[in-house]
């Protein structure tokens, strides 16, 4: 009888372990089911002209269509519009998220700096379409229209916590000593920060930051209700503006671009998981 | 530059955050305030009408209420088998080995495709296969949304749990070895009881995730603005009907879809308070 | 005539962590029967290592590897199921680690809720006081037997694990420096539940402390640099050793 209960348990944790093994593996189908879908419907779209060249109408595409050629235009006014957005984002909240987390680091026990890392992990949390709200109720009304401006401040406000708490956490982990030993040779605590502290935390909070272009690069709700969409190519920040996310909604909403849908999402699904991989290198190539 | 600059410099930057979370707050509240004051806070809650005939309109909040928590809550459930799993294959079976860190790889590039990607891939491949398996004849849904809802939160609840499991103190793990267990029976009896409180937060903080998702849900749920009866219906989300008609609303309209937007914020807030807490606990025991 | 069979034996016994390198080489001697045997040496001579490798704790690192023959009654357990094995054969660590989520209760009793092993109320109340009494804890726990085990102080859950141990009713029980993450009083508590037990049951004991060896063993084994360089009757080996290396360490010239 202790034979066959022996064996029963041995067949048990057997089971376990092949049960793990078969799901966690069947988790991996997704990802190359996407990547796989959006490679093959997307690849041949790939052209000079399609990342030179606006967004046809829904006319100039129908009229396409019907005589049985490749839909014209690409998506350039997308790309060139994610560019000016993202690059405004930054330039405000790399400096911003960087002091910002370096007096959560700084300040570990005031009141206060819990206070402001508690907002930070709520900001975190908020879903992207309620910031696509504030940033409308509070840039789209006042300016009386949807502009590049008020897609940057939203793109802005998402990446900020994530820049705080990279900034913040790599500070933490730096050692002690290090600070220590500059503030020995006489640098008051700014010097040290910039001269010391900083450099060293560098490969921590530039991964963070290409991380935190990789999560805002792909969404769309926050932009449909600040930038808008534009048809052509536009570089004024004060007026409507496109972005590879806001391309692919208005592609999937309008049967005649349809055929466009595939080749933006390669170019934004390359463009995003290569941040991605590239963060981890970094980061482990700089934690060695 | 001195230190009572420096001090004040990064005090000036770490106000930004009180600003940006107080506009917030203040921003939804005063154009909420609208809806709640012409139909009554509780009313709003709890009406299941959306009509916006001119002259006659009505908002309610409760289908797209209950259609966020059955997406969230169908996505837990499917996302929990394999979820579970891929925690333990990284923070138990092969701990630290190379074929983990392939597995996490994998799992960190899904929790980075863009959220308008998984609804296109839901929307062009899962619908098909719901319509041909006779499911649903529309092929959109809750059971559609949820689905593709459920492999977007498992990177987040597999990352998180797999660093609680790892954290299980080899010492407890040997103990029971030496007393017999296999290691299926060490996984149930000591890995998930030490490790249960920390694996439960990061289901709380998946179910954040969940709750806000926006593209892929309005893509994929029908947007129906009906309490849906079953999972094969079609509904709304709170952020699906939101994305769905905000560009269109105005006035009364506006207001609702804010007032909608306030209560998803709140409920996420909540979630990911109790989220933090419960994780802050788990790490110091 | 009375079998000779020596509870454990070890023959030719190897552990290696890579090709290249054993942590323990060639190891030949076999245990009597309830008698407690200490393992002595400077750190990292083997001896946890060879311990460990009676309750094929190595199994579970898969780049451990484990030769020669390891007899428990005669069988090579290294042919055997681990689980089986480890039934037979108690462990106590060097940190005393009560399963956190359990009571004291449960705690006594974990190896056969983990092993999935029924019993009645009965029997599992007859099995607690056994145990708690045979380590001297019944007196000081009896009253709050469902409170976390984590509870207790050092000594008391180092205790808790050796009951824990004892419930499963090992033929060996291999203790690895139990009393180093103890205070001296602790110590001299688990050593003298130590002199009790060994009528139940054949104790081999890792220790850094030679008076400890000295006190409660009858047997006694040096290792040095992963060879078993003694092995012989305690008393004869502190009072004249055979080999220059154990006479160096005894006399504090080593380790």
């Amino acid at each position: 009888m202790s034979r066959l209960r022996l064996k029963n348990r041995l067949a048990k944790d057997k089971l376990m372990l092949w049960g793990v093994c078969l799901l966690a593996t069947l988790t991996a189908v997704p990802l190359l089911a996407i990547l796989g879908e959006v490679l093959l419907r997307g690849y041949d779209q790939f052209s000079w002209s399609f990342f030179t060249e606006p967004t046809p109408t829904a006319y100039k595409a129908m009229k396409a269509i019907e005589a049985g050629e490749p839909i014209p235009g690409g998506i350039a006014n997308g790309i060139i519009g994610t560019i000016i957005m993202l690059g405004m984002a930054v330039f405000v909240a790399v400096p911003v998220g960087i002091l910002c987390g370096a007096f959560l680091a700084e300040n570990t026990k005031s009141r206060f700096a819990q206070f402001v890392s508690y907002l930070t992990d709520l900001l975190q949390g908020t879903p992207s379409v309620i910031i696509g709200i504030i940033t409308y109720i509070w840039v789209v009304v006042p300016m009386k229209g949807y502009s590049a401006i008020a897609g940057s401040i939203a793109l802005c406000i998402m990446m900020l916590p994530l820049i705080i708490r990279s900034t913040e956490e790599t500070l933490k982990i730096l050692p002690t000593s290090l600070k220590e030993a500059g503030l020995a040779l006489g640098g008051n605590k700014a010097r040290v920060m910039i001269k010391v502290q900083l450099p060293a935390a560098f490969g921590g909070i530039f991964t963070g930051i290409l991380l935190a272009i990789s999560r805002v690069i792909g969404e769309t709700a926050p932009l449909m209700f600040t930038a808008l969409g534009c048809s052509f190519i536009r570089f004024a920040i004060n007026r409507p503006i496109s972005a590879v996310p806001l391309l692919i909604w208005e592609f999937f909403n309008d049967p005649n671009l349809q055929d466009l849908i595939w080749g933006a999402s390669l170019f934004l699904l390359l463009f995003v998981l290569t941040l991605n991989l590239l963060s981890k290198y970094l980061a482990k190539k700089w934690n060695q | 530059m001195n230190d009572k600059i420096y001090r004040v410099i990064l005090f000036i930057a770490a106000l930004i955050m009180p600003i940006v979370c107080g506009g917030v707050i203040y921003a939804l509240v005063t154009d909420a305030y609208d809806a709640f004051e012409h139909f009554g806070f509780l009313n709003f809650l709890t009406s299941s009408e959306w009509s916006y005939t001119e002259g006659a309109e009505r908002y309610g909040a409760l289908p797209f209420i209950t259609g966020t928590l059955m997406t969230t809550l169908l996505a837990l459930i499917f996302c929990i088998p394999f979820s579970l799993p891929v925690a333990l294959f990284v923070g138990e079976y092969f701990k630290g080995t190379k074929i983990a860190s392939v597995l996490s790889t994998v799992t960190d590039l899904l929790a980075g495709i863009p959220s308008i990607i998984y609804g296109l891939w839901g929307f062009y491949t899962l619908r098909p296969i719901i319509m041909a398996l006779n499911i649903s004849p529309q092929g959109s849904g809750i059971l559609t949304a949820s689905l593709v809802l459920a492999i977007m939160i498992i990177p987040y609840a597999a990352s998180l749990s797999a660093e609680f499991i790892k954290m299980v103190p080899n010492d407890l793990k040997e103990g029971a070895y030496s007393l017999g267990a296999t290691r299926a029976e060490v996984i149930s009896k000591v890995v998930f009881p030490v490790a249960g409180s920390g694996i439960f937060s990061s289901y709380i903080l998946a179910i954040g995730r969940a709750l806000g998702e926006t593209m892929t849900v309005t893509m994929l749920i029908g947007n129906t603005n009906n309490i849906p009866n079953s999972i094969t219906s079609t509904g709304n989300s709170m952020a699906s009907i939101i994305a769905n008609q905000f560009g269109e609303a105005d006035d009364l309209r506006l207001s609702s879809l804010i007032a909608i937007g306030l209560i998803l914020f709140l409920i996420t807030a909540a979630i990911n308070m109790v989220g933090k807490i419960m994780i802050k606990r788990a790490r110091i025991v | 005539m009375e079998s000779v069979t020596p509870i454990l034996e070890f023959k030719n016994t190897c552990v290696s962590y890579t090709k290249q390198t054993m942590a323990v080489k060639y190891v030949s001697a076999s245990i009597e029967r309830n008698t407690i045997t200490a393992i002595m040496g400077p750190s990292g001579c083997g001896k946890s290592t060879l311990l460990r490798a009676v309750n094929l704790m190595h199994n579970l690192y898969p780049n451990i590897h484990v030769d020669g023959e390891i007899l428990l009654n005669g069988k090579n357990i290294l042919a055997m199921e681990p689980i089986d094995v480890r039934r037979r054969v108690g462990m106590v660590f060097q940190r005393p680690a009560p399963f956190p989520t359990m009571s004291i209760y449960d705690n006594v009793l974990s190896g056969f809720s983990l092993n999935g092993i029924k019993l009645s109320k009965a029997e599992k109340d007859a099995i607690v006081e056994r145990c708690l009494r045979s380590v001297a804890l019944w007196d000081e726990v009896k009253d709050v037997l469902n409170k976390k085990g984590t509870f207790l102080s050092g000594g008391q859950q180092q205790r808790l694990c050796i009951a824990r141990a004892l419930a499963m009713k090992p033929d060996v029980l291999l203790m690895d420096e139990p009393t180093s993450a103890l205070d001296p009083i602790a110590t001299k508590h688990i050593e003298q539940l130590l002199l009790e037990l060994q009528k139940e049951v054949t104790i081999l004991i890792v220790t850094h402390n030679m008076g400890q060896a000295k006190r409660i063993s009858s047997k006694s084994m040096f290792m040095y640099l992963g060879e078993l360089v003694e092995y012989g009757d305690t008393e004869t080996m502190f009072s004249n050793p055979n080999d220059e290396r154990t006479k160096a360490y005894l006399t504090g010239k080593m380790g």
